[in-house]
């Protein structure tokens, strides 16, 4: 039914695009001069009628689910009496289930009636969708139709409409934004209603896996954030550790040492191991790096986690250094070519020039990534999903299992997700302080950046 | 003050302790270079290495030919397609070892076999029904423990009380084995089945579909979305607050970590709209909020790159603003365009942590039909796999990993191609 | 005809600081020097002129080896600095730079004190035994360049800061310090205002007291003014060399005639 209501939007506004231009060619031949190419009097019938029908569309069905949700629930109330939200959810989605053929075991009667009014709700939804797409169109196109003359300036109308469509395009952007913060906001001071505000900021023990009932809420002040936020900045440290002296010293190497042969070589490997999806180096880590490490401090004699934030943090680091060495790369280019023939032209030597010259002349550019990669290891997740632990601790110690932010966000919302449980709302909270904290640093470092390029253009 | 004596001269300059030690200096800056550069290369040697090594075993499977007599007793016509298929498989794996009986011996030669073997039998006679009664020759995959022993993934020196498979089990494997009827044909379950909780028979194809779909709906929605807001902020937006902020947004979006966009994805997408959770239309809808950024930023670039000289000629003959940009500058700007949409996708299929968030991670055993069924992504299902304790699954998500990788490589080469083929210097 | 110069036109020293002998640069497969022979003397302002694209600045470069520092370049052909060869393979060219000194075009001064940039130089060199001889070093080569009575009250701020004939004269300074022999100048003057210009021009007549300096430039004024002999290249050949009045009041070579008359160039 939907498709059938995009076919007919399609046809009607391809017709409505056809009818001006025949009506302008027609007005054309009959001698008067056009404002506008016959052209473009078809497009704005074509653009009048297709975007706001779209729109139209698009509300309708991001409303519909919740439209029918909502009347099939009125119409089992009684069924639905006392029961818990997340129990209403199952039953609903049960409903659906059977709704679309797949039944397991035997429902009760009135489930099966309801998947009837459920499908039939869908249907008359679709229907009158179909009946409002096609009726809406028609005035469109008639209207459109109306408007051709010889005098009608439809290039500027069409103009107008593709402005406006790159205009609403521009501001997606931003509704995103405003969008992550609202959600992020929304539960979280749904959060806070359940957890004060100090006990997550200021406490010390992060156990959120306590709270399964509703009575039970954090009454012990399980919901400390600060030893996962500590150990987020221990595999923060670890791997800066690991990126920033390889990634800049690669930067220096292939900016100013390297033969050009070999520079055309290891760029393109820099970007393979740019490229790599993190779910593929928490495998490394998980495979590799981890039992390497612990068959290491094995032979040492020293026992180690088997979640080694070690691991995580260098796999980590590994990950960075590509993304710090393009940065420090692209600073270190430019320095402008004349401060460089200047330091030669002293009788520097090339690691004179590049270390006394070159490089404090691109500490700003370089500061600004490596803050970028202090703001991506924060948010970084799959790697330490797979390869960091699950439990908090107060430790500073990276042989030990530490946990982050990004774990525990994920591991809170993996599996069920009723939004009316702390343990979810948790991960919000635990979101919002990524996002402000991320977000600070960012907005910092392309400050810096941007402030850098401008002093050598 | 200088004592231009003791200067180094031309060529005693070289032998002298200062130049010496100012020559060390570089030798040692040159030294660390390349050092780092050595290490991030083994980094990715050990990477790739260890991936090939542990994921080629998956691309081949043990499968086992066995004469299969179906007997209409126990598979009677009328009752298809239930039936005791599996007690027809045992039944032809006991001519082979008559000496086996008792329940519990009979279970362990019948675990062989993989869980699949019976559904293979079922839907080949489900399709032929006249095989009914007949002898048939199956060629059917091995269980994951044999499959293991077969590669030599099961050593066979260890003690027999911390292996999978005892001795006995490995006798009769080996039994199999000699009377040839043992193979190890190319794993095409790996592409044509969906994940399965039986490493032999766990496939990719659900995680290709849907990571196919998700992409699909990041592409339909990101490339119009990005190329309208690049396009408006380069060409036409005048240069006042809103512009500024909306410039400093998307340099902001682009870094803000993955998972927010999952968090706002739950939130937003299935907590307020109530969209299906695991659908690839979800993951697709978020994932293009993640690339919407990349393609603004390379499609201003390419904007940038045109020279100004052809709009200002397209102007100067009395075309209007939107018909430079559109007849001449968008037209010019697409092979760079298209570069950072392909670069952006390629960031998109390796995304895992939204799409973790949206409920892409369920064990889904059949490919998604629309962008609106439950399923699984590729990064997702490596996740999936390295998580499951099967060993089985070790070489399976290596091997997932390299077909991930595949794809990630070849549309980085065609973006590559397209910049070197189309790129113009002005 | 020219302005008056300000300068006697008399080389008192004849010792050759530079000998180069059939000079060929390519820059890849382009040839930008075409055999270029000329001695250049101690304590002497030589001058090379020519349109642009002529090899000037290349050949200016070759006399340093900053050439070295462009991948496809390539110089054949001997140049010897006071007898020893300074293409040899034995010869560090950080060692010759140090004796030749390099002025640029545009200021460059390092993003560092105005203290540092002049310190600079004989830091790496290691000119000064101690802080006091560094300070004196900094002075006298400020002194050197008429920079020091602007700049002797803001040593430590930046050098970046300075007005363009400021800058100029700084990264004079620091070539100065460094106590080279030889002074090449690419263009010194190209980014100054008429004013910096002259102070720059009666700069390099001081220096010609102790120094071989040699010195790229495109106004023929300048070259008659500074110079004591002159260089005229055109299309990467050396078309006439010789003694600078009698470059610009007779010159053999008709290009050369043409180009300061102004017909080519």
């Amino acid at each position: 039914m939907t498709s059938a209501a995009f076919l007919c939007l399609f046809a009607l506004a391809i017709l409505g695009y056809v009818w001006n231009r025949q009506a302008a060619t027609a007005i054309r031949a009959g001698g008067a001069r056009l404002h506008s190419l016959e052209g473009f009097h078809g497009f704005y019938a074509l653009l009048t009628v297709l975007v706001p029908v779209l729109l139209v569309m698009l509300l309708w069905l991001v409303l519909q689910g919740q439209v029918v949700d909502s009347l099939l629930r009125s119409g089992i109330a009684g069924h639905l009496e006392g029961r818990s939200a997340g129990e209403v959810q199952l039953i609903l989605a049960e409903i659906k289930s059977i709704s679309r053929g797949m039944v397991f075991g035997t429902p009760e009667p009135w489930k099966i009636d309801a998947a009837e009014r459920y499908l039939a709700l869908t249907a008359r939804a679709q229907t009158l969708l179909l009946v409002v797409v096609v009726v809406l169109s028609l005035v469109l196109v008639v209207l459109g139709r109306s408007k051709v003359s010889a005098e009608f300036r439809a290039r500027h109308g069409v103009e107008r409409i593709v402005s406006g469509l790159m205009i609403a395009c521009s501001v997606v952007a931003i509704v995103v934004t405003l969008g992550i913060v609202a959600s992020l906001l929304f539960e979280t001071l749904r959060f806070f209603e359940r957890v004060p505000v100090t006990e997550f900021l200021f406490g010390t023990n992060w156990e959120p896996q306590i709270p399964l009932r509703e009575d039970q809420v954090a009454a012990e002040g399980a919901f400390g954030w600060i030893p996962v936020m500590l150990g987020t900045l221990v595999i923060t440290v670890i791997a800066l550790v690991v990126a920033v002296p390889v990634g800049l010293m690669t930067a220096i190497y292939l900016n100013e040492f390297a033969p050009r042969k070999f520079r055309a070589v290891a760029k393109p490997f820099l970007e393979i191991l740019a490229g790599v999806p993190t779910v593929v180096y928490g495998f490394f880590a998980i495979l590799v790096v981890a039992p390497a490490m612990r068959a290491f401090a094995a032979s040492l004699g020293v026992d180690v986690s088997p979640n080694i934030a070690l691991a995580a943090g260098s796999v980590m680091g590994i990950m960075l250094i590509p993304f710090i060495s393009s940065f420090a790369d692209d600073a270190l280019s430019a320095v402008p070519q004349s401060l460089r023939d200047g330091a030669l032209g002293l009788g520097a030597t090339r690691a004179e020039m590049m270390l006394d010259v070159l490089f404090p002349a691109a500490i700003p550019g370089i500061v600004g990534g490596v803050l970028l990669a202090v703001s991506r290891a924060i948010g970084e997740t799959m790697i330490v999903v797979m390869a960091a632990g699950l439990i908090a601790k107060m430790t500073i110690n990276p042989l030990d299992s530490v946990t982050t932010v990004t774990v525990q966000i994920v591991t809170l919302l993996i599996g069920d997700t009723s939004f009316d449980n702390p343990k979810t709302l948790a991960a919000f909270a635990l979101g919002m302080m990524l996002f402000v904290l991320t977000l600070m640093i960012n907005v910092l470092a392309l400050r810096i950046v941007r402030k850098y390029r401008e002093a050598y253009d | 003050m200088t004592d231009l004596t003791a200067r180094d001269t031309l060529f005693s300059g070289a032998g002298s302790s200062r130049a010496k030690r100012r020559n060390r200096k570089q030798v040692i800056l040159q030294g660390l270079g390349l050092a780092a550069i050595s290490f991030a290369a083994l980094m990715l040697f050990i990477l790739i290495a260890s991936l090939i090594v542990t994921g080629h075993k998956a691309f081949v499977q043990t499968h086992v030919t066995i004469e299969v007599h179906v007997d209409p007793e126990a598979i009677p016509v009328e009752g298809l397609p239930r039936g005791g298929f599996r007690d027809v498989l045992l039944a032809s794996l006991q001519k082979q070892f008559p000496e086996v009986s008792g329940r519990s011996e009979l279970r362990s030669l019948q675990n062989i076999l993989s869980n699949g073997a019976q559904f293979q039998l079922r839907d080949m006679i489900e399709a032929n029904p006249a095989l009914i009664g007949r002898t048939v020759t199956l060629k059917v995959p091995v269980s994951d423990p044999f499959d293991q022993l077969a590669k030599g993934l099961v050593k066979r020196e260890t003690p027999e009380a911390q292996r999978r498979v005892n001795d006995r089990e490995i006798a009769w494997f080996d039994a199999l084995d000699a009377a040839g009827m043992i193979s190890k044909p190319i794993n095409w379950g790996l592409i044509t089945n969906a994940d399965s909780r039986f490493p032999e028979l766990a496939g990719l194809k659900g995680a290709l579909v849907g990571s196919f779909w998700a992409l699909l709906v990041c592409f339909l929605i990101s490339f119009p979305l990005g190329i309208g807001a690049a396009i408006y902020l380069e060409e036409f937006a005048p240069k006042n607050r809103l512009s500024d902020l909306i410039e400093v947004n998307i340099n902001n979006l682009a870094a803000v970590p993955s998972v927010v966009f999952g968090l706002l994805a739950l939130a937003v997408f299935i907590g307020w709209f109530g969209m299906p959770r695991s659908a690839p239309i979800v993951g697709g809808m978020t994932l293009a909020l993640m690339t919407m950024p990349t393609i603004i930023i390379a499609t201003r670039a390419a904007l940038k790159a045109v020279p100004p000289s052809i709009r200002e000629a397209a102007l100067g003959v009395g075309a209007s603003r939107h018909q430079v940009v559109f007849g001449h500058v968008l037209p010019l700007a697409m092979p760079g365009i298209l570069t950072g949409t392909i670069i952006g996708l390629a960031q998109a299929l390796g995304e895992t942590a939204p799409l973790l968030l949206i409920g892409m991670n369920a064990f889904i055993t059949s490919a998604p039909s629309s962008p609106f069924d439950s399923a699984t992504a590729l990064p997702t299902q490596i996740f999936i796999w390295a998580d499951s304790p099967e060993r089985g699954f070790v070489s399976r998500t290596s091997a997932a990993i390299l077909v991930l990788l595949t794809f990630l490589v070849t549309m980085n080469a065609i973006a590559i191609y397209l910049r070197s083929r189309f790129e113009r210097k002005w | 005809m020219y302005d008056t110069p300000t300068v006697e036109r008399t080389v008192e020293n004849n010792t050759v600081k530079f000998a180069a002998r059939d000079v060929h640069v390519f820059y890849g497969e382009t040839e930008a020097i075409k055999g270029v022979d000329v001695d250049i003397l101690d304590k002497t302002v030589t001058a090379f002129i020519g349109p642009s694209g002529c090899g000037k600045s290349t050949f200016l470069r070759c006399l340093n080896r900053m050439n070295d520092t462009i991948d496809i370049c390539r110089v054949t052909g001997t140049i010897t600095l006071e007898g020893a060869d300074i293409y040899d393979k034995r010869i560090d060219p950080v060692q010759l730079r140090a004796r030749v000194g390099m002025v640029f075009q545009k200021p460059n001064p390092f993003p560092k004190s105005i203290y540092d940039n002049v310190a600079y130089g004989p830091r790496i060199h290691g000119l000064a035994r101690n802080k006091a001889e560094l300070d004196e070093i900094v002075e006298k080569s400020l002194r050197r360049a008429a920079l020091w009575q602007e700049a002797k009250d803001r040593l430590h701020e930046p050098g970046t800061g300075l007005s363009g004939g400021q800058q100029q004269r700084l990264c004079i300074a620091r070539a100065v310090a460094t106590a080279p022999e030889v002074l090449l100048m690419d263009e010194p003057c190209s980014a100054l205002d008429p004013i910096a210009t002259a102070q720059v021009e009666e700069l390099i007549d001081e220096l010609r007291q102790d120094y071989s300096v040699v010195i790229v430039t495109h106004s023929m004024q300048q070259a008659a003014r500074v110079s004591q002999k002159t260089a005229f290249f055109h299309l990467g050949d050396l078309v006439e060399f010789g003694e600078t009045s009698q470059i610009f009041t007779n010159p053999r070579d008709p290009r050369t005639e043409s180009y300061i008359t102004g017909r080519i160039g």
